[in-house]
């Protein structure tokens, strides 16, 4: 295996200016007044959509739903990798039908992962629009699958891994970069 | 990750704490499928699973098949009475054949103890068992244990087991799973429709009803199985709910409160007091929805999974 050589992307401020911009973008996005909900997915997207909520709270004055979307049950491919176990509950707070809705991730790679989170949303309601927000877009996709919103880009290879850190769970902000550290 | 739990499920008694606490742990997200509207996710989506019936069964057949369609599997049952095995087809044939129209999973239910396993090194699908003889049921001990862990850890937790544990594949579950996850085990019941040397498994035995509902935290009421006692276990229906009931009478003098187990079908006054079974403390009904989740844990895990593939797989980054 080729040395590791791990880069920091986001620091803790870089970390917090990024997701404010991403807020702006957000709103930028959403007409005025159609209502929104932000759904993060299992597991950091569920964090950062904490996170985003309350600043949009901040900025528009209201409170913003959010949720959180496990999206194991409708991956593509249960026959290659196993099972997984599941990572944690499924919950959506409002009904989706008129609301835009956006997704929330914290890396946007293959876009395989926002496949299943569509095909789980529209099980779950009929939203006006879905939108994606990513913290970091990497390239490497597989489907057709675009974000709306990108908080940082970073061109990588297959064996490259870009690593998410929230305080939440990791005790700190940060994304970093390990260069030739995954598995091919 | 099919090495998870392996090929089949065939009772609880050769899995590790471990995996039992996977298909428990794993059980939870599903709990939340089935309150949705659209209760169905597509991860066993194309699976063909055979449901294979020899006994009688509503609430396992139908919960084995909520299960299967809660994951868009597509399922076929098959009973015993209108099959070809009352021409006289013997079990691996009926087995063989089906296999050949390239099924994924059998489910199980068989009056024989060790059908399951006779099945299962017999055929290339995976075998779920659903209750063998007087072996094993190990969906209800798996829901039964869920349900307890609802409500209180199972470590610690003192369970009696009263009744026909003699006759009882639920009993043997139960038994093998409390144990493993750290339960104190009890067992109350006349002594013609206990097993013979059952302290060796390290359960405590009492004789009256009253002395279980003192020492115990969780009851389990088993259902008298009058169909499979030919001749003279008990004295009388009557002469075994006046003894061994579980009477809202006793259950009123216990020093806490008890959680009310029972998998079903009830004989409502012989083995437990109507009062009982619908009273605060009963968890009867939790243990029936637990049951959907448990056996779509179940499936999931010994679903899909070509081990190579999932070794060659694991840790690829897949955003």
């Amino acid at each position: 295996m080729p040395p590791t050589e791990r880069q920091l992307l986001l620091d803790e401020r870089a970390f917090a200016r990024t997701l404010y911009r991403m807020a702006l973008d957000i709103l930028r996005q959403t007409p005025d007044p159609v209502p929104l909900v932000l759904i993060g997915i299992q597991r950091r997207g569920v964090e950062l959509a904490v996170r985003l909520a309350a600043l949009l709270a901040r900025e528009t004055g209201s409170e913003v739903p959010r949720g959180a979307l496990d999206i194991t049950l409708y991956r593509d491919d249960l026959e290659v990798v196993g099972p997984r176990p599941l990572v944690g509950p499924t919950h959506l707070p409002v009904n989706l039908d008129g609301r835009v809705a956006w997704i929330v991730d914290d890396v946007l790679f293959t876009g395989r992962t926002v496949r299943a989170a569509l095909d789980e949303l529209a099980d779950f309601g009929r939203p006006s629009r879905i939108g994606l927000a990513v913290l970091v877009d990497r390239g490497g996709r597989e489907l057709p699958v675009q974000a709306d919103v990108v908080g940082e880009r970073v061109p990588t290879g297959p064996g490259d891994k870009v690593e998410v850190f929230v305080k939440e769970l990791d005790g700190r902000d940060a994304v970093e970069v390990v260069r030739g550290g995954g598995r091919p | 990750m099919s090495g998870a739990l392996g090929k089949d499920l065939l009772g609880l008694e050769h899995l590790s704490a471990d995996q039992i606490r996977l298909i428990l742990d794993t059980a939870e997200p599903f709990k939340e499928v089935s309150e949705r509207a659209i209760k169905k996710v597509p991860a066993l989506r194309g699976k063909t699973i055979v449901n294979l019936f020899f006994e009688a069964s509503t609430r396992t057949r139908i919960s084995f098949e909520f299960a299967e369609k809660r994951l868009s599997a597509d399922t076929v049952n098959v009973a015993a009475s209108g099959s070809s095995v009352v021409k006289g087809e013997t079990l691996v044939d009926t087995a063989r054949n089906l296999e050949a129209m390239r099924i994924d999973m059998v489910v199980m239910r068989h009056g024989s103890s060790g059908a399951a396993k006779f099945l299962a090194d017999r055929i290339v699908s995976s075998v779920i068992n659903a209750g063998d003889g007087k072996h094993e049921h190990p969906t209800q001990g798996l829901l039964d244990l869920l349900t307890i862990r609802d409500h209180r850890p199972i470590a610690g937790t003192k369970v009696c087991i009263v009744g026909d544990v003699l006759h009882s594949r639920v009993a043997r579950s139960n038994i093998w799973g409390l144990l493993k996850l750290g339960a104190e085990v009890a067992v109350c019941g006349p002594q013609s429709l206990l097993p013979l040397g059952i302290e060796a498994l390290g359960v405590r035995v009492f004789r009256r009803v009253e002395e279980a509902i003192a020492w115990a935290d969780v009851i389990n009421v088993l259902r008298l199985q009058l169909e499979r006692m030919q001749t003279g276990y008990i004295p009388s229906v009557r002469e075994y709910y006046r003894v061994f009931g579980v009477t809202m009478e006793r259950l009123e003098r216990a020093p806490r409160d008890l959680l009310i187990m029972h998998p079903g079908p009830m004989n409502r006054g012989v083995e437990i007091d109507s009062r009982v079974a619908d009273g605060p403390h009963s968890v009867i009904l939790n243990q029936v929805t637990n049951g959907v989740a448990v056996r779509m844990a179940v499936l999931y895990l010994l679903a899909g999974g070509n081990p190579e593939l999932a070794e060659a797989a694991k840790g690829a980054p897949d955003r």
